[in-house]
């Protein structure tokens, strides 16, 4: 018999094929988020460690932050730091056994999503009135 | 005669763990540090906005000052900590092979550490910059 355990096999289509219902795609996107905020942190350790080093690389940092590609990061890391913390809340009222009938966790997903988009720009509103 | 068909080793039984080798500790410890961090992650997001267009020695007075700073240091630590665990998941769910899924996990707890002892490091740094001058 040829070993089949280890020669891959061709799977079917699925994801191309089946419509993608939102509660998987905001759970597959809280997992995204969540590893996207894991490396992000190099960031806030950067920012820390440049301050910590003295005000000319303080102001280096500062300069990085403030460039376009800069704030784009920061935008989108603020971004996946709210879709990921509601994203928590929804698991947080799992955890309480509620919110999974049909309909309420459609709801719940779209809220997550909704809330973080809202959530992100009232902050960057904030933020960027402070400049 | 006998009243059972488990062939869990007495030891095994007191112990209250199963083949996963950990019980529920990461799923406590992720709701533990989640709840802190939702407290937290907006503290830092204030301190962040706060710390805009503020010069050098004004943002370095506001970190240092206590409870800046504490808010700062548990969020860090319990950030961490979060992290560490959720890494974790997605390592044992992709990654197969022991020897690359032992190493992968290894290396996650190194840079959670990382992380925390530099940022712990940073923090501690401009307070007692503060007590000294």
């Amino acid at each position: 018999m040829t070993d089949t355990a280890t020669r891959s096999r061709p799977l079917s289509p699925h994801l191309q094929v089946y419509r993608w219902p939102i509660t998987m795609v905001m759970s597959i996107a809280h997992r995204i988020t969540g590893a996207a905020l894991y490396f992000g942190t190099l960031l806030l350790v950067f920012l820390l460690l440049s301050a910590a080093a003295g005000e000319g690389s303080y102001y280096k940092a500062s300069v990085l932050f403030g460039s376009v590609p800069g704030q784009i990061v920061l935008f989108g890391y603020t971004f996946a730091l709210l879709h990921h913390m509601l994203g928590g809340i929804r698991h947080f009222i799992w955890d309480t056994d509620r919110g999974m009938e049909p309909g309420t966790r459609e709801a719940l997903a779209w809220a997550n999503l909704a809330g973080s988009v809202v959530l992100t720009i009232i902050i960057w509103a904030v933020a960027l009135a402070f400049r | 005669m006998t009243n059972t068909t488990s062939m869990r080793t007495p030891f095994a039984r007191v112990r209250g763990l199963g083949s996963a080798k950990s019980g529920t500790s990461h799923f406590w410890h992720q709701r533990l540090t989640g709840l802190a961090n939702i407290g937290l992650a907006i503290g830092l997001i204030v301190i962040v906005l706060t710390l805009i267009g503020k010069p050098y020695a004004e943002a370095i007075t506001f970190i240092s000052r206590p409870l800046v700073s504490l808010i700062l240091l548990a969020g860090v630590i319990s950030a961490t900590i979060h992290m560490r665990i959720g890494m974790q998941v997605i390592i044992e769910d992709y990654v197969h092979g022991e020897f690359l899924k032992v190493l992968a996990i290894l290396a996650n707890t190194f840079f959670a550490f990382a992380v925390a002892i530099s940022a712990v490091y940073a923090i501690l740094t401009f307070g007692i910059a503060r007590l000294l001058t």
